[in-house]
């Protein structure tokens, strides 16, 4: 599964996907902080960008937003050079920076108004405010905002001009759980309504919950692109967990499994297999308990998860 | 594009450029006005010098009401204070605080956000010039000369001073900006004319100090203002050299980010 190629899937004719991204070099000094990568998203959907700190997550998407200049590669966004042709795509995106963009000095409500007023087509800007919750803060400062209203305040800066494409960066790093909700709602209306959405984020459930399409970033590259669902099933393994008495015969139990399968008691009466799990199996382990006169108490497949994936791919060490 | 009827249904476009420079400008303006350590700087110390000085007899001002020599000198200080000072300091944190970046990724062009910020000092400086006319008339100054020729100058003074500042935002860290702006406020104030008279200084150090742009500005306004001339082009000259010298480099080397 590593590094499904990119831009496989056909876009509707005359229609460039939302981003892409080729052989992208972007290098600060002596640092290389993307190395080569490829990208491609699709319209109408959302990308969720992963990746340890330091990955390349943030000058890739500063790149797409037009803030840096590739040393190398090829960027577009919808069809668009973000350098050169600067002044007509900008009106077209939305765009969320990790933290501030806001005057210290300007009001919630304030700051949101002028947004929309840059914009010929704004959204309802009282609707949007009541939509994320700001209506409490409309008149307090920037600066006197929590960290979670001045996210959501940012958020709602974004998508205010109605734009193609959102870019989204760490958007719910620091909210509560019922704004996190609120923000993930946001996203998938969005999608629903036709803005595709690249948004990067260090949580696995946001990106198993809201994202089309999942890039894993290591090293400035990407390492693995694809569905949530692809990516979990893909290299790692599965495994198959029941609970019966404890002592059973484990090597009984492997005679019956496939050659490549492995078996173990875990704790006292709790078991795991591992290897290919597919309903033939479950059988196999369901009809040898009923052969020793075992009842399962419990008894569930275990899938990878995200997180599993991303550790895997990206290693358990502490990033910088 | 999907013909979508959902309420986030993209629809983009950018506002007419003349609307995004409105509204850039009158927030600007405001983000100005509600700054209560910028409305020290711009309003209240311009006008307890002036008050202070013209009322008590504390520096030598040469013959004649000490107002019609310090009103000059205290409009050229308001210049100073917003379009140096202030604007260095207001810029030098957007910058570090994403406020430039941010706009940078809207639909309004920089050099829309630079004319608003231009017009925001500017109606900043034309409240400072009604209000501190007022209370110099009030302490009895009696200006002469073209008002022509003190709008020129006014305007030449706020395009170097606006360069120098924008420079400084645009290079040194937000801190640096803040520190260094107020020490060359404080040095200008008292080493360019303001309400010291050059003169005072020794003949080798007025040379230098008179090439200043707050020596040029504050001597300018007192040529004409003080003393009935016409167009003090010396001074002009002085300030156009640091207008272009101060807006090259800061559009050279400015950094958003």
């Amino acid at each position: 599964m590593r590094s499904t190629p990119p831009g496989g899937d056909p876009q509707t004719p005359g229609r460039e996907p939302a981003v892409e991204v080729v052989g992208l070099i972007k290098r600060y000094g002596s640092k290389t902080a993307v190395d080569g990568l490829d990208l491609t998203v699709a319209r109408d959907s959302v990308t969720a960008v992963l990746g340890p700190n330091g990955a390349g997550k943030t000058t890739t998407v500063e790149t797409c937003e037009g803030y840096r200049r590739p040393d190398a590669g090829r960027v577009r966004v919808l069809g668009l050079d973000p350098v050169a042709d600067a002044a007509a795509l900008r009106p077209r995106i939305g765009v969320m920076l990790q933290s501030g963009g806001v005057y210290a000095g300007a009001r919630a409500e304030e700051m949101l108004r002028h947004t929309a007023t840059l914009h010929a087509h704004p959204l309802d800007v009282a609707d949007l405010i009541d939509r994320l919750g700001l209506g409490s803060c409309g008149r307090t400062p920037y600066r006197r905002l929590s960290g979670g209203q001045q996210q959501r305040l940012a958020l709602a800066m974004a998508v205010v001009g109605r734009p193609e494409l959102v870019f989204l960066d760490e958007p719910t790093a620091g909210l509560d759980p019922q704004a996190r909700h609120a923000t993930w709602d946001l996203v998938r209306e969005l999608r629903a309504d036709g803005v595709s959405v690249v948004l990067t984020t260090h949580f696995m459930d946001e990106a198993e919950q809201l994202a089309d399409d999942v890039a894993i970033i290591d090293g400035g590259r990407v390492i693995a692109q694809g569905s949530p669902e692809e990516l979990c099933k893909g290299g790692a393994e599965n495994s198959l967990r029941f609970t019966g008495r404890p002592g059973l015969d484990i090597a009984s139990l492997l005679k019956a499994l496939p050659a490549d399968s492995i078996a173990a008691e875990l704790a006292a009466g709790t078991y795991r297999v591992n290897g290919r799990i597919d309903p033939q199996l479950l059988a196999t382990v369901t009809s040898w308990c009923a052969q020793n006169g075992v009842m399962p108490d419990s008894i569930a497949v275990e899938r990878h998860t995200l997180e599993d994936v991303f550790l895997e791919l990206t290693g358990k060490e502490l990033r910088a | 594009m999907t013909a979508g009827t959902g309420t986030f249904a993209p629809r983009p476009g950018a506002a007419p450029l003349p609307r995004m420079i409105r509204a850039q400008a009158a927030l600007e303006t405001r983000m100005l006005l509600r700054n209560g350590e910028q409305l020290l700087l711009t309003v209240v110390i311009p006008t307890l010098l002036l008050v202070l000085f013209s009322a008590v007899d504390i520096i030598d001002t040469g013959a004649g009401k000490s107002v019609d020599f310090l009103a000059p000198g205290i409009l050229a200080l308001a210049v100073l204070s917003t379009a140096f000072t202030g604007q260095a300091i207001a810029t030098g944190f957007e910058r570090r605080y994403g406020v430039l970046k941010r706009l940078g990724a809207s639909p309004l062009p920089r050099w829309a956000l630079m004319t608003a910020k231009t017009c925001a000092v500017l109606v900043t400086e034309v409240l400072q010039v009604v209000l501190l006319t007022v209370v110099a008339f009030a302490l009895g100054w009696s200006p002469h000369g073209n008002p022509v020729s003190v709008v020129l100058l006014l305007l030449v003074g706020t395009a170097a001073f606006s360069g120098l500042g924008l420079l400084m935002a645009g290079t040194l860290k937000a801190e640096a900006t803040l520190a260094a702006a107020n020490l060359v406020f404080l040095l200008l104030l008292v080493g360019g004319g303001v309400i010291v008279p050059l003169a005072k200084f020794p003949e080798g150090a007025q040379a230098v100090l008179g090439l200043l742009p707050i020596s040029a500005l504050s001597d300018g306004l007192r040529t004409v203002l003080q003393h009935g001339a016409g167009v003090p082009w010396g001074d002009l000259g002085i300030l156009a050299v640091w207008a272009v010298l101060g807006l090259g480099a800061a559009a050279k080397f400015f950094r958003w980010e």
